[in-house]
């Protein structure tokens, strides 16, 4: 190690509060950036799922009135 | 050779590719990060001038060459989007443009805290400094350039016009400490020459900024696939995808 | 290639080589304003102007540094090795000022041809090396009675 001791890593001859500011800034933001990512990516799987439960009611509820109403033409989903 | 492009520019093909290789690009890119940081923070020796806010190179060399690195692969992928109109590429470059902001930004960060007790102020009007500046301003404006255009395939030609304009930037910052006088100093890494540092200094700025490309990597991926399933969520391999967790 | 794409492409190529071309022109003509300072054999042939507010780098002349004793008043030599200027400065100096070293002085140069700075900046190169090799360097050149690598090199202040 180039240092003696733990406080003189912290302290760095007088340049600790430089360097570990800017170790800090970067580390945080790295941190936010990359949770923020996973968790958008999360969010936009979770959406379409709730998108593609809404069409399905959508489509029962469309069959269930298909069967009650004999004569009328009914457009079912495709997809 | 024509195959492999076109199979690359398919979004499903990418999904499962890029799933693939994800967590290595993650742990590989974290564990080659830290340890160039702890090894340049703790074991480096200090500098003979500088003393020890020299350590503050292990993240500002990574951070602004990951800055410029993803400049010139977004340009690249805008030449794409322009000739071939590739969606993939589209992609890559709304996917990337704010890791880019944040890696300029830190570069920029980290560079003014070290010149205050290096040169004695924490900015200065000089060559490589301004066209740094410009290059987080140009990050700003694709992703502002992005979100003011509603029609997708418009905005995705706007974006690959301005970042390709915004690209001679990248060899001014380059050459700028060559090509006028400045106070920041010179390249350390060159490609034809050995660094300008010891080994036991060298080494752990490599590991970083190696660690620092995978992570980048990483982020593409997980941004890029974010950015696919909403495009895609309408076809069939997405509703695939979402409902039974794979491609 | 298909012949719309290649047009295309061409037209990108041709766009992007015409602003390179724009950009260089500009960046040549405002080439002076583009450099931060002025170096001293700049200042020495006349081409800075008197009296303006300028900036003048170099690298502070070995044994030219004189210490006011009862002020914060520095005297020194600023030297491209082809001219030097004598600059003066009241103040704290950066830590890394020191007799070879490369400096940035903001200020103005007075009828007198002496540069009166109001602040001064290190310039420090892309050399770095822990200091036993920097000390086994600099006796390892007293040896052979040379400049030590630092000073060894003008180009890079």
């Amino acid at each position: 190690m180039a240092f003696d001791s733990f406080s003189a890593l912290i302290v760095m001859e007088g340049h600790g509060p430089y360097v570990w500011a800017c170790y800090a800034v970067f580390f945080v933001l790295m941190a936010l950036m990359m949770i923020a990512s996973v968790r958008s990516r999360s969010a936009t799987i979770e959406s379409c799922r709730r998108g593609y439960e809404l069409q399905a009611e959508k489509s029962t509820v469309a069959a269930a009135s298909a069967t009650s109403a004999s004569f009328a033409r009914v457009n079912v989903s495709q997809d | 050779m024509w195959q492999f492009f076109h199979k690359l520019g398919s979004p499903k093909w990418f999904f499962g590719i890029s799933t693939r290789f994800m967590p290595w690009l993650l742990a590989g890119g974290l564990l080659l990060l830290m340890s160039g940081v702890i090894w340049g923070l703790a074991f480096a020796p200090k500098d003979y001038l500088q003393g020890n806010s020299y350590r503050i190179i292990f993240i500002h060399v990574p951070t602004a060459f990951m800055a410029q690195s993803v400049y010139i692969m977004m340009a690249s992928a805008a030449l794409v989007t322009l000739v071939w109109r590739m969606k993939l590429a589209d992609v890559f470059v709304k996917a990337v443009a704010p890791v880019g902001l944040i890696l300029t930004f830190l570069a920029l960060f980290t560079g003014a805290v070290w010149g205050k007790p290096t040169w004695g102020t924490w900015w200065i009007w000089d060559a490589r400094l301004t066209s740094m500046l410009i290059l987080l301003f140009l990050y700003g404006g694709v992703i502002a350039l992005d979100r003011a255009i509603n029609d997708e395939k418009s905005a995705a030609r706007a974006v690959a016009v301005l970042v390709l304009v915004g690209v001679v930037n990248i060899p001014i910052i380059k050459y700028s400490v060559e090509w006028w006088n400045t106070l920041h100093q010179p390249a350390t890494f060159k490609l034809t020459e050995k660094p300008s540092m010891p080994a036991e200094m060298w080494v752990p700025l490599l590991l970083s900024v190696l660690g620092l490309y995978l992570i980048f990597g990483w982020l593409a991926c997980v941004r890029m696939q974010t950015e696919i399933l909403s495009r895609e969520q309408r076809t069939r391999w997405v509703k695939e995808f979402v409902t039974k967790g794979r491609v | 290639m298909h012949p719309i794409r290649k047009k295309r492409l061409t037209i990108v190529l041709f766009l992007l080589v015409g602003l390179s071309v724009a950009v260089a022109l500009t960046t040549y003509a405002l080439r002076q304003n583009i450099n931060l300072f002025y170096d001293p054999s700049q200042i020495s042939a006349g081409e800075a102007p008197v009296d303006v507010r300028i900036r003048a780098g170099g690298m502070v002349e070995e044994g030219s540094v004189v210490r006011d004793p009862e002020s914060l008043k520095v005297e020194f030599l600023v030297t491209d090795f082809n001219a030097s200027v004598p600059v003066e400065y009241v103040g704290i100096l950066p830590d890394l000022f020191a007799e070879g070293q490369g400096i940035v002085a903001m200020g103005r140069l007075n009828n007198k041809g002496r540069f009166v700075a109001d602040q001064v900046l290190a310039k420090h190169d892309e050399n770095y090396m822990p200091p036993e090799v920097a000390n086994a360097l600099e006796k390892a050149s007293k040896a052979e009675n040379k400049p030590m690598s630092g000073t060894a090199k003008p180009a890079t202040y």
